[in-house]
């Protein structure tokens, strides 16, 4: 079952295109990854998804309802969580939470029962006085999160909701989108960090407002990257890859902390074509070269330099 | 319904938060009032002024007496010569300069026209009018003096002239002063400034957190949302009036004269118009910073040069008169001075009270709408 149609979706600032005839499906209670660099579309298409924000032509179907049509339908059905910081900082804990509830108009009996799961999923149960600037960034997240989904949407969009927050809180934060969408909400999350994106069931790539991938992330390992990745530990990773990424075996070069990451093709068969290349230059000292199960990292990587 | 009330609850929490704001609010009105109401005013009691006496005769300083007495003058030298007194009004000691010449005694009881000078500073207009106005008075007077005296002294009877004798009452203010005028002014002015500023920081402020996205995607509708926002402003308008008026009734001693309910309603009509104003301010702009120089350069300033509070609108030029009728500050000062000054009721304030009704619903109209707009 369809959570949410995207239909040939476009969006123009002025003469700007910010999104280009964009199509694609999300199915209920799957999280799906949304990605892209900064600039690419993702913010303004989750907006027009949450009925903020008209589409310039096209349209989207989320919870049923048409975000060109009936905005106002499609705001009952979804939960949001913008990039910026969304729960006021001079308010308590609870403030905020009696607030966005009844905002979504839950009162009384029905805004206790979900104040107490709001609370649970943030680890904020005994703390509801607390003004909320003084939370933990990670908490805060979480928080707003709860307050996001406090009215028990159907869908919920989530955009970037883990920059500026440190690796431990991001993994609990996802073990929450995992918790909410096993209990059917349907999630649809931008991140730019790549390891994120594993995590989810199905995703999309969007590069200058165009879609250029979509998959989950094992087809897309397999079906966009046809080369071998080889990775490769050495000395002075930057003249390697500038030696390297003139041999006709290499694809795409890119480097990985000291790592280089080769994409080789078809004229690639073993290792000794790679080490002699390098000795060209006898500075350089080799430590190790492995061919590797690609990352989502490699797969992004290949596309969009494809793409330029 | 109930969420509206949510958002006011919300804003008055915020508002509880932030006790510089709250002191904002609620202080600093009374603390204004007090200051402007003694610094406001216009009345020239100390005329700072310098003594040329050239006669040096009983008559002279019989003369200068008169001045010295009237308590409006003070005596700040006896100057030997004009470059001395032109010293004094230079280094700003004195806006006057009293010259005697020499022979004054001697005119006077020779009965011929005895003259004396006086140099005023005109470089500020107003003080120096009512000065000269004053030394015409205390002239005149004893001129009076003399010639009742020689009407005294003489054997025969001078015959009576007929003289017309104007019996000036003053009403309303009998004292003329200027902070009788000024004060019930002066709270039409903290009241515009603290709804406009409060108003032009609401949804700015919430944009430049980034709450205001979360909130537009949630069901709320727009007009509950700008309900929610003004409610919690027109309650904090409401308390300050009532604040500015005790400080006026029981600090000052300005009684209110007319109908007290009145002046709450006009109050509010008044509100209706600084509120949309601030809603407007704070829609089109992006950043808190801006939307307070707005608020301040291009729309508080010019109501105020424009309501007639410190300049009076009937000597402005025709084409600056028409303008002012758009100031809702205007029509509100005019409300205020007459109810509390003169007790005017509604029936006699209707036009005022229709203009500011009239400019309130049409500027929050414009506002709410382009909010809308700006929503979408």
């Amino acid at each position: 079952m369809l959570s949410i149609e995207v239909n040939s979706l476009s969006k123009k600032f002025g003469k700007f295109l910010a999104v280009d005839n964009v199509s694609f499906n999300v199915n209920k209670g799957e999280v799906f990854g949304f990605l892209g660099a900064n600039g690419a579309g993702k913010s303004t298409t989750i907006r027009m998804l949450c009925g903020i924000l008209e589409p310039t032509s096209g349209d989207a179907k989320v919870g049923g309802f048409s975000v060109m049509n009936e905005p106002d339908k499609v705001k009952q059905k979804i939960g949001y969580m913008s990039q910026k910081f969304s729960l006021y900082n001079d308010l308590t804990v609870e403030e905020n939470i009696n607030f966005y509830g009844g905002v979504y108009g839950l009162f009384g009996e029905k805004l206790n029962e979900r104040k107490k799961w709001v609370l649970k999923i943030s680890d904020l149960k005994g703390k509801e006085n607390l003004i909320t600037a003084s939370l933990p960034g990670g908490i805060k997240q979480r928080l707003a999160l709860g307050t996001a989904v406090i009215h028990n949407p159907a869908i919920v969009f989530l955009d970037e909701p883990t920059s500026g927050v440190d690796p431990i809180a991001r993994r609990q934060f996802w073990e929450l989108i995992n918790d909410i969408s096993d209990r059917g909400t349907t999630v649809l999350v931008t991140t730019h960090y790549l390891e994120e994106a594993e995590f989810c069931n199905n995703i999309i790539l969007i590069n200058a407002g165009k879609l250029i991938a979509h998959g989950t992330p094992a087809t897309l390992k397999k079906d966009y990257l046809k080369n071998k990745i080889i990775e490769i530990e050495c000395d002075d990773p930057v003249s390697a890859m500038n030696i390297l990424s003139k041999e006709p075996f290499v694809d795409d070069t890119s480097i990985f902390g000291n790592n280089i990451h080769l994409s080789v093709n078809e004229i690639y068969n073993s290792k000794t074509q790679i080490s002699d290349s390098i000795k060209t230059n006898n500075k350089i000292n080799i430590k190790r070269i492995d061919p590797i199960v690609p990352t989502l990292e490699d797969v992004f990587i290949h596309l969009l330099e494809k793409g330029k | 319904m109930r969420i509206i009330l949510n958002i006011i609850i919300k804003e008055f929490l915020q508002l509880k938060r932030d006790p510089k704001l709250f002191g904002v609010i609620f202080i600093a009105p009374i603390l204004q009032l007090i200051l402007l109401g003694y610094a406001a005013t216009m009345d020239v009691n100390t005329i700072h002024f310098s003594i040329l006496d050239r006669d040096k005769t009983t008559t002279s300083r019989q003369f200068i007496e008169k001045f010295t007495k009237s308590g409006y003058f003070t005596e700040e030298a006896n100057v030997n010569n004009y470059k001395e007194a032109e010293n004094l009004i230079d280094k700003g000691k004195t806006i006057l300069t009293l010259v005697i010449p020499k022979d004054f005694e001697k005119d006077i009881n020779r009965k011929l026209t005895a003259k004396v000078q006086a140099i005023f500073d005109g470089s500020n207009g107003n003080e120096t009018s009512i000065a000269a106005g004053y030394v015409q008075g205390i002239v005149a007077s004893y001129s009076n003096k003399l010639l009742l005296d020689v009407q005294n002294k003489s054997e025969k009877k001078i015959q009576n002239l007929s003289t017309i004798n104007p019996e000036i009452r003053i009403w309303y203010n009998p004292e003329l002063k200027t902070r009788k005028f000024m004060v019930p002014s002066i709270l039409g002015l903290l009241l515009m400034v603290i709804t406009i500023i409060l108003m032009s920081m609401a949804v700015v402020k919430e944009r430049e957190i980034g709450t205001l996205e979360q909130v537009i995607v949630t069901p709320i509708k727009p007009i509950q949302l700008i309900i929610g926002k003004l409610v919690p402003f027109i309650i904090v308008g409401f308390i300050d009036i009532i604040l500015v008026l005790s400080v006026m009734v029981f600090w000052f001693d300005i009684g209110i004269r007319g109908d007290f309910f009145f002046l709450l309603f006009s109050s509010l009509l008044f509100v209706l118009s600084t509120l949309g104003l601030g809603l407007l301010i704070s829609t089109i702009s992006k950043t808190q910073q801006q939307a307070m120089m707005v608020a301040q350069f291009a729309v508080m300033m010019p109501m105020i040069y424009l309501s007639g509070f410190t300049f009076p609108i009937e000597n402005m030029p025709q084409i600056i008169q028409y303008i002012t009728y758009l100031i809702p500050l205007r029509y509100f000062i005019t409300i205020l001075r007459s109810v509390i000054l003169k007790g005017t009721g509604f029936v006699e304030l209707l036009p005022q009270v229709g203009m500011l009704f009239f400019l309130g619903v049409v500027i929050l109209t414009a506002s709410i709408l382009n909010f809308r707009k700006r929503l979408n």
